[in-house]
């Protein structure tokens, strides 16, 4: 069963399971990361492949530079992070765009739907303009049962036609922290 | 190739590290390293990057995990691996046997009007690689280091690191294309064949 059949046949709270499954299809070879919550399954099941390789990176902007490094020597590559660290890769993206690199990132959303914390609100919402602003396509996915399906068509995009292309799934999707929960009641 | 104030000629340094490259790949970082490697010839498996401070080091672990049976080399500058300082723990971390990162040290941001950069003041590169884990790290000094470093290049067990005092010389550019598309795909046909240009 390829890909494309195979996101009608998963749950939607199962969609790490079916990004893996599209990453594994495509030859995903190198996954780049700084950890987050909300891509935690995900980076579980790409540790235990022995057909990829985890690259932990001390920051983001290091995993651009690796996945263009693995395309030049042949290699497909993602980069999985979080809304505040597309901050941080906003030069490195230049790399992509004169180059005509492709780039896969799958970007878990903070300081949006749901959020507590109000310091990830600037870079929550400064994500997607500072992305499109590189050159990077930019996808949204708000709803569970859509978020394999959403990866597909950017990995396709991105590797196709050697573009920067970002997946950004939303709180609603990965389900909003909420701080009060975690802490001392006073 | 050593200058007046007993420094090493940084573009002596360099034709020794790709003399008989072989098939050698080569990433360079911006500014002066991209000038000195194409000075030394310009290469279909040479990287030479015009921009994207901080990226060499990375470049070059990528291109190391997909490439395993080549032997990689990043050859940068002090200002660009200062940006990146976070690559050397990420690179200590994957081991990769088959990568070699040398940063040509003359202590200054030489584009931007020679100003002093931290190894003016002491930071030692090659302590920080060491401290992260490489294998092997190096300061050069001498022209029979710089044979030796360019042995470890080409035929060492990695991750290598190696931080060559050059002097602060200012040279005339040796530009190689400019155009990232023509880079990217001159430097994939030669690495994977032509094939690469119909996936």
């Amino acid at each position: 069963m390829n890909a494309a059949a195979r996101l009608t046949e998963t749950r939607p709270q199962d969609w790490p399971q079916a990004v893996f499954g599209i990453l594994s299809e495509l030859g995903v070879r190198q996954v780049a990361i700084v950890p987050d919550a909300g891509h935690s399954r995900l980076i579980r099941l790409c540790e235990d492949d022995p057909n990829k390789r985890v690259v932990t990176l001390t920051t983001e902007e290091e995993g651009v530079a690796l996945l263009a490094g693995a395309w030049l020597g042949g290699e497909k590559g993602v980069l999985l992070i979080q809304s505040s660290g597309v901050g941080n890769c906003i030069n490195m993206l230049s790399l992509m765009q004169t180059c005509q690199l492709p780039l896969l990132m799958l970007v878990t959303m903070r300081g949006d739907w749901g959020e507590f914390n109000p310091w990830q609100v600037p870079m929550g919402q400064g994500t997607e303009p500072a992305l499109q602003a590189m050159g990077v396509i930019v996808r949204r996915v708000d709803e569970a049962h859509l978020v394999a399906s959403t990866v597909l068509g950017a990995a396709n995009l991105a590797f196709n036609t050697s573009r920067a292309v970002a997946v950004l799934i939303g709180q609603s999707v990965l389900g909003a922290k909420n701080f009060k929960e975690l802490a001392k009641p006073r | 190739m050593m200058s007046k104030n007993g420094l090493l000629h940084r573009r002596a340094v360099v034709a020794e590290l790709l003399r008989e490259r072989g098939d050698l790949l080569v990433v360079a970082g911006l500014g002066g390293p991209n000038w000195d490697v194409t000075a030394a010839g310009d290469h279909p498996n040479n990287f030479p990057l015009w921009g994207a401070m901080g990226s060499a080091a990375m470049i070059g672990l990528g291109l190391a995990l997909a490439q395993p049976e080549r032997r990689i080399l990043v050859i940068t500058g002090d200002g660009e691996m200062l940006m990146a300082l976070g690559a050397l723990a990420t690179i200590a971390v994957q081991k990769p046997a088959n990568l070699t990162i040398c940063v040509l040290d003359n202590e200054r941001f030489g584009e931007t009007g020679m100003q002093e950069t931290h190894t003016a003041h002491g930071v030692d590169l090659a302590g920080i690689a060491k401290a992260a884990g490489f294998a092997t790290s190096l300061t050069v000094r001498k022209p029979d280091e710089v044979t030796r470093l360019r042995d470890l290049a080409h035929s060492g067990t990695g991750p290598i690191f190696a931080q060559v005092k050059i002097d602060a010389e200012a040279l005339p550019f040796v530009l190689p294309p400019a155009e990232g598309g023509i880079l990217k795909n001159r430097f994939r046909a030669s690495v994977l064949g032509e094939e690469a240009f119909y996936n």
